[in-house]
């Protein structure tokens, strides 16, 4: 693990300074419940950043912020330059198709089989011929170790680890600079987590994706990121190179990294 | 425990407190869903005309609610129309004007119950199909995934089914008028002995197209009525599988109770 961090701590191959995702002092409340207080956050271009923080710290909620499906109360959330915030549905949708989303629980459809799931951005935003969608689809699936047997299947036939791979290969088949993950890792066993993670670092490594992961898994967090961002109660409390954020003084940051360096 | 007099700030609601409570939290729901489906089906409407026209999931739309309800609205008005010319030849029979089952039949069903019917049976086999559907779609963030995918869920999702609801009930509903018809006819000539010229010529004296459409326009409103309730009802669920059953029983309540308003609403226009 040591040596995994050693070596993946601000590696990313195309990682530029300039920012890709950059938030500017957001703010959310749902009801009476303030969700997010002023979040400030740049996401360089070719980077992986991963979002950590526990259960209910608002993580899905800013990550939602990111691709538009929720609307700030105020703030900027400024993607490849444009904020948008202000964007109307049409101008969202340019947008998006910036974005590729992998979901906790893959959200693939459930009555669509693994190749129409995959082939599905394809055929809403490309002319291509059924020919060149099925070669596109076999070799995004290929990347991702599927082999063709897959292809034919329903969602609920497979396992969770696949239904990712799936997601995955959905997210990234029309060649995103940005790639969401939320909450990758959760609810799988240990070996099905490393090809996950194999999986991010492939992406961003092989497709060259800025890359934004939000987790509450240490160990994941720390073997993909070239930076870690902290949210506690609605704000980032620390934000760097993971080894910055490993030695962080910040409470809450210290007992959240107890649960897994205390012990390893 | 401790006891609280009468007076006490903390007593428990009396009978007519909950009454008026329940009474007022049940009106806040019907507003709010009225509105939230008035809402819904202007942006129906607004997706329904800008492109690309997804053709393909139009006419599987059509198919489900339309053609995989040929059976069992086709069995229903059979039947239907079977009861009624049984009841009312027995109520005719007494002033000896069996001659007027046909067209009581005829006018009945056009007017009213075909549509009110088809509407009905359109509600249980393919509005509760929408609304878990989509229900479940929207709980297990299917619905988010087409977003980040840039595809419009209300013109992707609803304007098929809303479409499909509008189009198919009226369909269904001169279905509805031809099977039961042919089951009163059955009942009428075959079991009862009124003579087929006497039922035929009866039923084309006093049937009017003008009936026929009636029936047909309530149709439309009520399958726009029901699939617009149903979307509704399923796009929103929130809270997981107990959530999207929760939407789907309060659909179907919706659904039955905004046929009858707007058959009566649409009777009085008519008439």
């Amino acid at each position: 693990m040591a040596a995994q961090e050693s070596t993946r701590a601000g590696s990313g191959p195309a990682a530029s300074t300039t920012p890709m995702i950059e938030i500017v002092d957001l703010h959310k409340t749902f009801g009476e419940t303030k969700v997010l207080t002023g979040i400030n956050l740049k996401v360089p271009a070719g980077s992986t950043c991963v979002i950590l923080g526990g259960s209910g710290s608002g993580k899905t909620v800013l990550m939602k912020h990111m691709i538009g499906l929720l609307k700030p109360d105020s703030g900027k959330v400024i993607i490849d330059g444009e904020d948008i915030v202000p964007m109307s549905v049409r101008g969202l949708q340019q947008v998006r198709n910036k974005f590729g989303m992998v979901f906790q629980a893959a959200a693939l459809f459930d009555s669509m089989t693994v190749f129409e799931n995959v082939a599905f951005p394809l055929r809403e935003h490309t002319k291509d011929s059924e020919d060149v969608i099925h070669q596109k689809v076999r070799a995004r699936l290929d990347l991702m170790g599927l082999k063709p047997a897959v292809e034919d299947k329903f969602p609920a036939d497979l396992s969770g680890g696949m239904r990712k791979r799936v997601g995955l290969a959905r997210a990234t088949i029309l060649g995103p600079k940005i790639v969401l993950y939320d909450e990758p890792t959760t609810g799988l066993d240990p070996i099905t987590t490393d090809y996950v993670d194999d999986m991010i670092l492939a992406a961003q490594k092989g497709l060259g994706v800025t890359s934004v992961v939000i987790s509450h898994d240490i160990a994941s967090a720390f073997n993909v990121a070239d930076q870690i961002a902290f949210l506690s109660k609605g704000v980032i409390v620390e934000n760097g190179p993971p080894d910055q954020v490993r030695e962080s003084q910040h409470p809450a940051v210290k007992v959240f990294l107890q649960t897994w360096f205390g012990k390893n | 425990m401790t006891t609280q007099t009468p007076s006490s700030p903390n007593r428990e609601p009396g009978f007519l407190h909950q009454s008026v409570a329940s009474f007022g939290k049940g009106l806040i729901d019907v507003v709010s869903t009225l509105g939230g489906v008035a809402t819904l089906g202007l942006d129906v409407f607004r997706w329904a005309v800008r492109p690309p026209f997804r053709l393909t999931n139009l006419f599987a739309q059509l198919d489900f609610v339309g053609v995989g309800s040929i059976f069992i609205v086709g069995l229903t008005g059979t039947f239907t129309g079977m009861v009624f010319a049984l009841q009312t030849s027995t109520a005719f029979a007494l002033f000896d004007a069996e001659s007027l089952v046909g067209p009581t039949v005829a006018l009945t069903l056009t007017r009213e119950l075909a549509a009110v019917f088809s509407a009905l049976m359109v509600t249980m086999r393919a509005g509760s199909a929408m609304c878990t559907e989509l229900g479940t779609m929207r709980v297990t963030e299917q619905v988010d995934a087409l977003e980040t995918m840039a595809v419009n869920p209300v013109q992707y999702l609803l304007v098929p089914r809303v479409l499909a609801g509008l189009f198919m009930v009226p369909a269904l509903t001169m279905l509805f008028n031809t099977t039961g018809m042919a089951g009163s006819y059955l009942v009428a000539v075959g079991a009862l002995g009124i003579s087929p010229g006497t039922f035929l010529s009866r039923t084309q004296q006093w049937l009017a197209p003008a009936d026929i459409y009636e029936g047909l326009v309530k149709g439309a409103v009520f399958g726009l009525a029901v699939a617009l309730i149903c979307c509704f009802k399923g796009y929103n669920a929130s809270g997981g599988a107990k959530g999207v059953g929760q939407a789907t029983t309060e659909a179907m309540v919706a659904s039955a109770l905004s046929i009858f308003i707007l058959d009566f609403i649409l009777g009085l226009m008519w008439h």
